[in-house]
């Protein structure tokens, strides 16, 4: 078995009285999509956010690529590799699709203490960002605000602007939300090639998306991890049925 | 053209035809107004890198403008009197010397002073960046060496090789560059990759630190080089009246350069030029008939604040597009 990308271990985090991450472990392996499942508020978005770095956890360790991360900037830990989307879209509102996108090309050429350049006739820099939002479905809209981009667009700028960094593993928070069923395929489409060149975690509702793509499925419930399995363990663990999937499933 | 360009292009107009007046009506007051106006631009521009690119509503940059006043003050007067500062250290006459000396020791005060105030944001950064400000202002007037409260004069005006700054024009035209040089600096920084993470960090920093770059460095060298152009035009300031005091350093000052960017238009090239243009000819034109001149200066504020948030190069030329 590949040695894990990502390595999870222990992590706890209460809000106040409520326990948000109840001591979970899990890994990310080289070439795979583990998909997060669970109900609204068992802290997946939580836990994405500590393994990004904008919530620090109270316990636990976080490794990733071999290296101890748990109290690394977020902006390092995307250095490093790890880049995330958000499960509400967070783009640059006023800068052009493109233009969210060249920040992120920048930030990996390391040139954002340049002063002089102009970023409008850097070719490196147009050209990368311009192949993300391609991969991304966003070639014609490389010119619009992204203020007035509709939501489904948005989510597929957050994809392109991950790319964007050069990520070593993906953190993917409800990246179907809201697309409906349409947008919801094109994207399994997009995650699926996109599944040989970077692993994801991916915290999603739409349950064929999940199994459609997942080599592996966690459930989180209460912020705990009840099970861990492929697709067809998932399906037919009681406590999941019981917990999370309901009794149709 | 685009719209915002041909406002641009009228500001330079009006910059170019207020010396022209002067010369023709044989005005040269006209002069003294113009090199108020381009000081004041000069210092606003430097305010509109934190504040229009970044979104940092410093209401502490009157301590940039009052250091580079009491950087040209004190060199003056130690080579006036020919005693060295430190020993081997001598006093200079010398404006670009001056302007060095300003640029740096402002950027060197703005770092700690931003870098405390940065952990913060919204109005406790807008109280911080105002206390170190009013910290600087009390050590000004508590300090005999340099004239206390009374301030510092100089006789004569500090000197630019090949050009007699002794005569208004030329001093004029000396302001008028370094507010082009400047204003050339900030239309690179808008488009230069560190613009693009400042005006980043202005937007959405979780955005900003989710692709990999620090917004606390970020906002800290901005919060330096607008400080280091708030420096210079200090230094200027001094120049003109050949008098600094801690005046200077007074939080009016520093209300004053937002009030000339939130008129002109927040993070526009020309917001400054624009908004002290407006400024001074109220000052010049209202303030001979009434002291109240500032009360008119509030309405229209309000009226910009109510319905025109672009300011005036808003009204004229509509929001700024980034590419
Ligand atoms: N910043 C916060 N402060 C307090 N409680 C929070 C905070 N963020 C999340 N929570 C709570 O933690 C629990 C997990 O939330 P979240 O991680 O968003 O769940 P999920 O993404 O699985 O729907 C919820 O009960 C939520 O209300
Ligand atoms: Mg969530």
């Amino acid at each position: 078995m590949a040695e894990p990308l990502l390595q999870l271990r222990g992590l706890k985090k209460s809000f106040g009285a409520l326990l948000a991450t109840d001591n979970v472990s899990l890994t990310l392996r080289p070439g795979e999509i583990h998909a997060l499942i669970g109900p609204n508020g068992a802290g997946k978005t939580t836990l994405i956010h500590q393994i990004a770095g904008t919530l620090q956890p109270d316990e636990g360790e976080l490794r990733f690529a071999g290296q101890d991360i748990t109290s690394l900037h977020m902006a390092d830990r995307v250095q490093l590799g790890l880049a995330r989307t958000f499960q509400v879209s967070s783009v640059l509102p006023e800068f052009s699709a493109l233009r969210n996108v060249m920040l992120a090309v920048q930030a990996r050429q390391g040139t954002s203490f340049r002063f002089f350049a102009d970023v409008r006739r850097d070719a490196r820099l147009t050209d990368a960002a311009a192949e993300c939002l391609a991969r991304a479905g966003l070639d014609g809209r490389a010119a619009v605000p992204a203020a007035e981009l509709s939501h489904g667009e948005r989510r597929r700028l957050e994809i392109a602007i991950a790319l964007a960094t050069g990520p070593r593993a993906l953190l993917l928070d409800e990246p179907m939300a809201g697309l409906g069923p349409e947008g919801s395929k094109d994207l399994v489409v997009l995650l699926n090639a996109l599944r040989s060149e970077v692993p994801m975690l991916l915290v999603e509702h739409d349950m064929d998306a999940v199994f459609a793509l997942a080599d592996r499925i966690s459930v989180l419930v209460y912020g705990r991890v009840i099970a861990t399995g492929t697709a067809d363990e998932i399906r037919r663990h009681p406590e999941v049925r019981a917990a999370y999937l309901g009794d149709d499933a | 053209m685009a719209r915002e360009t041909v406002f641009n292009g009228l500001m330079i107009l009006v910059l170019a035809a207020i010396p022209a007046a002067a010369l023709l009506f044989e005005e040269p007051f006209y002069l003294t107004l113009a090199t108020r106006l381009a000081i004041l631009a000069l210092a606003a521009v430097g305010l509109n890198v934190a504040l229009g690119l970044g979104g940092l509503v410093s209401f502490g940059h009157a301590a940039f403008f009052g250091i580079g006043g009491y950087v040209a003050g004190i060199l003056a007067v130690h080579a006036f009197n020919m005693e060295p500062l430190l020993p081997g250290l001598p006093g200079t006459k010398s404006m670009p010397v001056i302007w060095v000396v300003s640029m740096l020791l402002a950027a060197l005060i703005a770092l700690p002073m931003g870098a405390i105030s940065l952990r913060t944001s919204g109005v406790y950064f807008i109280m911080i960046t105002l206390a170190f400000a009013q910290m600087i202002y009390y050590f000004a007037i508590s300090w005999p060496a340099y004239g206390g409260e009374d301030g510092l004069s100089f006789y004569v005006r500090n000197g630019f090789p090949g050009v007699n700054t002794l005569q208004p024009l030329p001093f004029l035209l000396v302001c008028y560059g370094l507010l082009a040089a400047a204003l050339l600096f900030f239309w690179r920084l808008q488009h230069s990759p560190f613009g693009a993470a400042l005006q980043a960090a202005r937007q959405n920093d979780v955005r900003l630190a989710a692709v990999g770059i620090r917004p606390f460095k970020i906002r800290l060298t901005a919060f330096a080089l607008s400080a280091a152009i708030t420096g210079v035009a200090g230094a200027l300031f001094a120049d003109l009246n050949r008098f600094v005091s801690p005046s200077m350093l007074s939080w009016h000052l520093s209300g004053e350069l937002i009030v000339l960017i939130i008129l002109g238009g927040v993070g526009r090239l020309f917001g400054p030029v624009a908004g002290a243009t407006v400024y001074v000819f109220l000052e010049y034109g209202l303030g001979g008939i009434t002291e109240r001149w500032q009360f008119f200066l509030g309405l229209i504020l309000l009226g910009v604040v109510l319905f025109a948030r672009g300011g005036i190069i808003g009204l004229f030329a509509g929001r700024p597009r980034h590419g």
